[in-house]
This record gives structure tokens, C-alpha cells and sequence, in this order.
């Protein structure tokens, strides 16, 4: 790693990670903030929610939803950062290399005496670092505001807590896929419409799975690996199912250290 | 010693050409002149040879080491100025600066803040603020700041108005003076008669001819001018002549050979006015466009 290159990345993505993370946060807190009324009547709300069609609830990922625990309705919330987190991560995955690409700054960076492997270290340390810091923002407001907004009910830690931690891979997920992606095609001319493929796609992928039932398309998604209700009901990440997200991202991660160390930087014509 | 070579290096983007079959050196403590039209494949010369770009095949060395495999280590002692500089956009220029000589193993501000005094640079302004003329000495500067050993300049003076120029020029005469190598890319030909010592002309991304700027224009043609009454063009239509035309009272060609043939022409003629002159490497550089 350069420390001067990952000090200058991670001060370009500074701006782009405190957006998001307050965006998190406030999502949740708003969320979270309306659970006490919807507990109160929560079986009214089951009640309701049982006549709607299974298809329907399947597309909002609150099958099986129990809105009257604390845990029942913080998975359901914790679906929307995920497919927030999910953007951001890809969103960063797929500017990585290809913003220097565009803007036509790699040849100021890739004339100076460092190799490419250092570059790209240095780059993904970077995004890595941002990443977290929105991890912490996201554990801090969803402890925080679970407690706060609880409204005297109890719930369990644990499974909380293996939820929170599995946004970790989630994300490396998101970033690894996205940058592979970027080095695997010729240019990128707009980040985000891929990142938001990238990053949506992937969840219509679980929904479309849930309406098929058909498990193929749980191996596909991250948002299968790592669903939420599946980890608070267990307590526990569902591991074959992780495994394959630790396959994909080590397969992407080292491509593209491949591809990168091989690439031909386009230059103005 | 050589500080470059370059081994039949050749560079096809898919199936679009690059450079095929480029050889040649460049001689520590020289300014070489590279030079053809745009397209031709000088860019892509110079960002093989500072492994942006990987070559189809043949090889480049720099200081003796291979570019590729030695690139990072190598890149300590050279210093880039690229035809179009593009940097960071949001980044204030001192800062930019900064970045690049936090690259470098040597303390490299006391020469940033010269060079950038010499080129009148505002080093508070954004790079989004910058003309493409300032850009350019941000370019100069970011390239000189860490006393590089073999500069790559790739149209160094395009966009610079004429005073900077020739501040640029001496600024690069002074780093080879100081023993500066200088690959000196250009499709300006004045500028490369002025500056270099060689030259190599690269035409359709082949070298048409390595040559030494003198040798290229005293030895090679003639520029001849005869004024006369009703001279008829084609009297002088023999071997050697080309480019023969008749313009006004005048004719005029190139005339490459013993000069005597030419002369004993003339001496059988009345003529009114003769000139007998090195053509500039504008019209040789022409010629080999042909």
C-alpha cells in the first residue's frame, strides 16, 4: 500500500461516505421511530397483512414478517440499508479504476513510481475504509435507535448483532463484483446506472426467486446469502449460502488484480 | 550509453495499428526529436515505454532495465508531461502538486516553488478553474519537479502562448544542460529544429528515418530557385530533381546529388536570379510524407 494515494482516495470518497451514512441512519431512525405504533397494533396489522397476496408481500420482503417483535420488524427495515449498502458498495467498486479512466487522470498516476498493484491496494483500502465507516454509522443509529424506539419490548442480541456484522461481506460483495466488472469491460462512461443495476438487480434477483421459488436464484444473490430474517430467526449466517459470496468476492478480487496489472490505459485521441 | 531502446516494438489496438516495428535509441544527455503527424503513433511510443499501454510485441529498455518488469523503479527518474493533461478536477493546484512529488524519494518543494514562480503559476486556484494553457504549466511543473533524469515531453508547448513558449523551451534546455535526457515529441517542426539534436520521423506508426537534424538538411537536398526570362520548367527536369515547378518568373525544386550538374545547367542559361538553399525541415518533413 502508498499512504499518499490511499489518503488522497479516501478523501475523495469522504463527501460520498458521510451522504450515505447519514442517509442510513436516517432511514433507519425513521423507520424504527414508527414501531411503537405499529406494534400496538400489530395483530390488526398481521391480520391485515395475511389477507394481502402472498406475491405482494414477497416483492417487499415482508413474508413472514412478524411486525410485533422488535426483531420481526427490524429485519423488514434492515432490507432497505442492505439494498442502500449494496448501491454504495458497487457504486465504489465500479468507480474505483474506471473514475481515472474517465476523467483521463490515470496517466498522472500510472507515470509516477508506483506499481499498479500498490495503486490498486491502496484504492480498495480506501473504499474498504469508507465502507466501514458506514458500517459503524449503521451499527451505532440500528442499536441505538432499536433501543430507543423499542417501545418496552425485549428482544434477543445476538441474532442482532450477527446481522449487523454480515453487512461486512455484503458489501465486499458489492465492491468486488463492481470492480471486476468495470475492469472486465473497455469503459465506463456513467457509475451509476451500472452500480445501480448492480445493486437493484441483485434484489429483484431475491425477490424474483421468492415469487418463483426457485433456489437457483438464491445462489446468485447477496440478498439471499445474507437475509435478514433468516439470520435473526437463526441467529446464525446461512453458510453454504455465504460461502458462495466468499467465492464470488475472492474470484473477483483477485481478477482483477490480474486484469488491472495487464490493462492498457485508453488514452485521448 | 544509451538511455533508451527500443526493440522492434510493436502495438496493434485489436486489429488497429499502433506502432509497428519501432527501433531506436536515445543517447544519455541528448535532446531527441520524435516527430511526425497526428496518429502517427508518438503517444503510443511514449506510454509504452512508461508501461501504460503493453506492447503486441518487441521490447523497450530504459536506463538498461526493462520498462515493464523495472516500470515502478524506473519512473523514480522520469519525468511525464502528456499531450492533453487532465487532473484531478477538484483538487486546488498546490495541492495537486504536492500529491505528485509526495511520489518521489527526494524533498521536491523547494524546486515545485520555483518552477512554479517561473511559469507564473496561482497555486490556490482549483484545476477546474484552469485554462488549457495553465493546465498545462501545472503539467510542466507536476513533470520537472523531481529533477527526473529523462523527461518524456509529448507536445510540450501546445496550447502555451509564444512568451511561455520560450520559457518552456529554456526550462528544458536548462534540465538538459543539467544533464537531463529529453524525448522530445512534437508535430511542430520548428520547434524540433530549434531544440534537438536528432530526430526520428515516424510516419503511419513506422520510423521513416533516424537522422541527425544537420546531416537531415545539409545533406540530403538542395533547395534551388532560378529566375529567368521564359525558362521552361522541364529544362531542369533530370536525376536528383523532384518537386519541380514554375512560379511567377521562377523555377523551383529539390535537388538532391552533385550539386555541379545543377550548376553547369544554370551556367548555360541567362539568368536574372538564383538561390541555392538548405530547405527547412518543414519541406524535407513534407517530402517524406509523400
Amino acid at each position: 500500500m502508498t499512504t499518499n494515494i490511499f489518503r488522497q482516495e479516501f478523501k475523495m470518497h469522504l463527501r460520498s461516505v458521510i451522504t450515505w451514512s447519514v442517509s442510513v441512519a436516517v432511514l433507519i431512525l425513521i423507520y424504527l421511530s414508527l414501531f411503537s405504533s405499529f406494534a400496538e397494533q400489530a395483530e390488526l396489522l398481521n391480520e391485515m397483512l395475511a389477507n394481502f397476496p402472498p406475491q405482494f408481500l414477497t416483492a417487499f420482503g415482508m413474508t413472514g414478517v412478524n411486525l410485533a417483535t422488535v426483531l420481526g420488524y427490524f429485519g423488514f427495515v434492515f432490507l432497505f440499508a442492505q439494498i442502500c449498502v449494496a448501491i454504495q458498495a458497487a457504486n465504489y467498486g465500479f468507480s474505483l479504476v474506471s473514475v481515472e479512466e474517465r476523467e483521463w487522470t490515470a496517466d498522472f498516476l500510472l507515470a509516477k513510481p508506483v506499481s499498479r498493484t500498490h495503486i490498486l491496494t491502496s484504492k480498495l483500502l480506501a473504499a474498504l475504509s469508507g465502507l466501514l465507516i458506514t458500517d459503524i454509522v449503521v451499527w451505532i443509529a440500528s442499536l441505538l435507535f432499536v433501543n430507543l424506539f423499542r417501545a418496552g419490548r425485549t428482544y434477543e442480541l445476538k441474532p442482532l448483532l450477527v446481522l449487523l456484522v454480515s453487512i461486512v461481506p455484503f458489501q465486499l460483495f458489492f465492491l468486488s463484483v463492481g470492480l471486476v466488472i468495470s475492469l472486465l469491460v473497455k469503459r465506463i462512461r456513467s457509475v451509476t446506472p451500472y452500480a445501480m443495476a448492480l445493486g437493484f438487480g441483485m434484489y429483484v434477483l431475491s425477490v424474483f426467486g421468492d415469487l418463483l421459488g426457485t433456489s437457483i436464484l438464491e445462489t446468485i444473490t447477496p440478498f439471499k446469502h445474507f437475509e435478514p430474517h433468516y439470520i435473526l430467526d437463526n441467529g446464525a449466517w446461512d453458510l453454504p449460502l455465504v460461502l458462495i459470496s466468499v467465492v464470488v468476492i475472492v474470484i473477483s478480487v483477485v481478477g482483477s488484480y490480474l486484469l488491472y496489472n495487464r490493462r492498457d490505459i485508453p488514452a485521448v485521441v | 550509453m544509451s538511455v533508451i531502446d527500443v526493440n522492434h516494438l510493436t502495438k496493434y489496438y485489436g486489429k488497429a495499428r499502433g506502432i509497428i516495428d519501432v527501433s531506436f535509441h536515445v543517447e544519455e544527455g541528448e535532446i531527441f526529436g520524435f516527430i511526425g503527424p497526428n496518429g502517427a503513433g508518438k503517444s503510443t511510443t511514449i506510454r509504452l515505454l512508461l508501461s501504460l499501454i503493453y506492447p503486441t510485441s518487441g521490447s523497450g529498455t530504459i536506463f538498461g532495465k526493462d520498462c515493464i518488469k523495472y516500470g515502478p523503479e524506473l519512473r523514480q527518474e522520469i519525468g511525464y508531461l502528456p499531450s492533453e493533461v487532465f487532473y484531478y478536477e477538484r483538487m486546488k493546484v498546490i495541492d495537486l502538486l504536492k500529491y505528485s512529488a509526495s511520489f518521489y524519494s527526494q524533498d521536491c518543494t523547494q524546486r515545485m516553488q520555483e518552477l512554479a514562480e517561473l511559469m507564473e503559476l496561482e497555486l490556490n486556484r482549483r484545476i477546474e478553474d484552469l485554462s488549457y494553457g495553465n493546465r498545462k504549466k501545472v503539467g510542466i511543473v507536476q513533470g520537472l519537479l523531481h529533477r527526473p533524469k529523462l523527461l518524456f515531453l509529448d507536445e510540450p508547448t501546445a496550447g502555451l502562448d509564444p512568451l511561455m513558449q520560450r520559457k518552456s523551451f529554456q526550462l528544458i534546455r536548462e534540465e538538459n544542460q543539467r544533464g537531463a535526457t529529453v524525448f522530445f515529441s512534437s508535430h511542430i517542426l520548428g520547434e524540433v529544429q530549434r531544440m534537438c539534436n536528432r530526430v526520428a520521423i515516424i510516419r503511419e506508426g513506422r520510423i521513416v528515418e533516424i537522422a541527425d537534424i544537420r546531416t537531415l538538411q545539409q545533406n540530403n537536398y538542395k533547395k534551388v530557385r532560378v529566375a529567368a526570362g521564359d525558362l521552361d520548367a522541364a529544362y531542369f527536369d533530370m536525376p536528383g530533381v523532384t518537386n519541380l515547378e514554375r512560379h511567377d518568373n521562377a523555377v523551383r525544386f529539390f535537388f538532391k546529388g552533385d550539386i555541379n550538374a545543377v550548376m553547369h545547367k544554370i551556367g548555360e542559361i541567362t539568368v536574372s536570379d538564383v538561390t541555392i538553399e538548405e530547405p527547412t525541415l518543414e519541406e524535407i518533413f513534407m517530402h517524406y510524407y509523400e
